[in-house]
């Protein structure tokens, strides 16, 4: 009932008829600069580290699990089942929980983690974002609830930026119920406008890229 | 009616309005540094683009309505169409009841300010918590937000520690990075425990059902993560056609709030988690709300004041917000952005006073990311006020008075007799520069309210007809 209401309100506001075709949509230009893989994986370590972020740049995946390590030592992780974290061997290291496949179980383990260990489905160079699809393999909560996040991807997931993603991936939404951009640690300045940081998400993020 | 507010008690608090200024100073210095041409080339493209979007999605609103139905339903949840907001809480009461449900967490929603959802749902018991930390500060102390980006602009370290030690019973803390920790533990464990997720929308894709939610601290993620019901109220006005277009709107929003290229996290939803997915909601509800919305529509001119996407960016840069602040406007929507859609919603005769309070200095307009002609609109709305109110017959003498002013400004001779007869009355002799107060017999109704808050220059020696005549005659002309 308001359904029909609405949409005729709607109607007779801008005076169009039920089942009439829209206009033409006029066409959001995107741009995608060239950039070798070179210079993508120093804007986005250049652009992390100005949100306050600890990057590293890596030779090999066993360098991977070396920083990620000496990140834990000793604290309790919770790593998700993304395959590339598996061959970098971080799911094998002490203190890591990993391969959680229910909800009710992850959300306990994680909500006690000191650190969230996840890859990344894409990363954007120019805003310093990671993008991360929900899926079987990255978990939601993962990079939420702990106070620390490490995500750790190859270099050939390195996007220019937002333009690239959507002219690269424009049905994100078909694959995953929830996509979303991480851009630095979470922060607020609700108080007196004084920047502080882990407010609700992960205060520290650290981003290793993999050649 | 006049205005309503506080604002002498504003304007003589200097905490405040050191506090308004270099809050909004801030915001504007970040938002100056992400658009300068060497940063963002096509930053005036990608306003007329967004500009473009808009409107075409305005003029086609039902077609990308439908269009989002279809998909949010595809994508296996639910569009709940709520005429007003009766209708929300009715909803979310229903829901609430048939599935036990106690507490509601939330993120931050102007939409639901705007319809006073928390004040709606506590009289039917069920409690819903703001999470966002200005939002929980300003819940806590029963106050509305005072800035659509910065909800509690207004308030110090020292006012938020007397809120917290009274409302949680906790003692003093006035550090704020302290201060932020108790908010994360506090809302930490309402995140684990609530119900239902209510979240707004920054923008709503028709082409693939997904709400976008532009934020920072974490807390909108949470909400759409953590509860077992994902609830996201919108207006119809939020819909745009496809993904591709967040690629404009996501790069302008930030910018134009706080001076950021993204902020922390830009979250897609569409629908609830899927078949293999670990973890998210098992139940999605998008309740579309026009509550006047389709009022504004009707309008072709004013039409545009739907293309906002609340970026605050028209408050900062406002020299009428950055003295009153927030809470002198009449609605939840303060500033510019306020001055023109509350008397849409509300009509131009319950606070007529609103789109007068503006010098038109045009900065605006000059910010909007969506290029939304404020001060035009302020314009036409006046002129509304004006025909409103002269069917009112208290204007009568207001109309003769021009009356007499125009007759006057006809007849030369007679305006040069007016000119010689003021500046008489005026000049006290005394050769002060300034004139404070006016002779006793002139000092009263509007003409006393004028000059106690102004001083006027005192007038010239020699008239400017006077100097002119001299001039050619010295001339010899």
């Amino acid at each position: 009932m308001q359904r029909d209401d609405i949409l005729q309100r709607v109607r007779t506001a801008i005076g169009r008829s039920a089942g009439q075709p829209a206009a033409e949509v006029p066409q959001a230009r995107l741009r995608i600069p060239e950039m070798t893989s070179d210079e993508r994986i120093e804007l986005l370590l250049d652009n992390v580290r100005k949100l306050a972020g600890k990057t590293a740049r890596v030779k090999s995946k066993q360098q991977a699990a070396e920083y990620a390590a000496s990140l834990l030592a000793g604290r309790q992780a919770v790593a998700s089942n993304a395959p590339f974290l598996a061959e970098c061997g971080v799911t094998q290291l002490a203190g890591v929980v990993t391969g959680i496949e229910n909800r009710e179980q992850l959300r306990e383990v994680t909500e006690r983690a000191d650190v969230g260990i996840t890859a990344a489905d894409y990363a954007l160079a120019d805003t310093g974002s990671l993008v991360m699809l929900s899926s079987h393999a990255e978990a939601r909560m993962i990079s939420l609830l702990p106070m620390v996040h490490l995500a750790i991807l190859p270099a050939e997931r390195i996007l220019t930026g937002l333009d690239e993603l959507y002219t690269l991936v424009p049905d994100a939404m078909e694959r995953t119920s929830s996509m979303v951009l991480i851009t630095g640690p979470s922060r607020t300045a609700d108080i007196e406008q004084i920047l502080v940081r882990g407010v609700h998400g992960p205060g520290e993020i650290h981003v290793v890229v993999v050649e | 009616m006049g205005p309503t507010g506080k604002f002498v008690e504003t304007l003589a608090d200097a905490r405040l309005q050191s506090a308004i200024y270099t809050a909004t100073g801030r915001l504007i210095e970040g938002r100056k540094k992400t658009v300068a041409p060497g940063v963002l080339p096509d930053y005036q493209e990608l306003r007329t683009q967004a500009n473009a979007i808009k409107r075409h999605t305005m003029e086609n609103l039902d077609h990308y309505l439908l269009e989002l139905e279809t998909n949010v339903q595809r994508h296996g949840g639910k569009v709940v169409w709520c005429n007003d907001g009766g209708d929300v809480a009715d909803f979310i009461l229903r829901l609430a009841k048939e599935r036990r449900a106690h507490l509601v967490v939330k993120s931050k929603s102007m939409t639901s300010e705007e319809i006073d959802l928390n004040e709606r749902l506590a009289k039917h018991e069920l409690e819903a918590v703001e999470t966002d930390l200005g939002e929980y500060i300003l819940q806590l102390a029963h106050q509305k937000p005072y800035h659509i980006v910065a909800p509690a602009l207004h308030l110090t370290r020292y006012d938020v520690s007397d809120v917290f030690s009274e409302r949680l019973e906790i003692p003093p803390e006035t550090e704020i990075d302290k201060q932020t920790g108790i908010a994360r533990n506090v809302l930490r464990e309402k995140f684990l425990a609530a119900d239902i997720g209510i979240s707004g929308a920054n923008f709503l894709v028709a082409g693939s059902g997904a709400i976008v939610l532009v934020t920072n601290e974490g807390n909108g993620r949470l909400t759409t993560t953590m509860p077992k019901i994902h609830l996201a109220v919108a207006g119809i006005e939020k819909v745009i056609p496809r993904e591709q277009d967040l690629a404009v709107f996501l790069k302008l929003l930030g910018r134009s709030a706080t001076g950021q290229p993204l902020t922390v996290y830009t979250t897609m939803v569409s629908g609830p988690r899927r078949q293999a997915e670990i973890d998210g909601p098992d139940e999605f509800y998008l309740l579309l709300l026009d509550a006047g919305r389709t009022k504004l529509l009707a309008d072709a001119e004013k039409r545009q004041s739907l293309y906002c996407i609340r970026c605050g960016a028209c408050l900062n840069h406002c020299p009428v917000y950055r003295k009153i602040g927030g809470h002198n406007y009449p609605w939840v929507y303060s500033g510019p952005i306020g001055q023109i859609i509350t008397p849409q919603y509300h009509g131009v005769t319950k606070d007529p006073w609103l789109p007068f309070a503006s010098s038109l200095c045009g900065a605006c307009a000059e910010v909007c990311p969506v290029k939304i002609e404020i001060p035009k609109i302020l314009l036409q709305l006046r002129t509304e006020v004006n025909r409103a109110k002269q069917q009112e017959s208290g204007t009568r003498l207001e109309r003769l008075g021009f009356q007499l002013w125009a007759w006057v400004m006809k007849h030369p001779r007679l305006f040069e007799l007016g000119g010689v007869i003021g500046s008489t009355v005026l000049s006290n002799g005394d050769g002060k520069e300034y004139i404070r107060r006016l002779p006793g017999w002139m000092n009263f109704g509007p003409l006393k309210g004028w000059i106690s808050q102004r001083d006027l220059p005192a007038p010239a020696a020699k008239s400017f007809r006077q100097l002119w005549r001299e001039r050619r005659e010295n001339n010899g002309a």
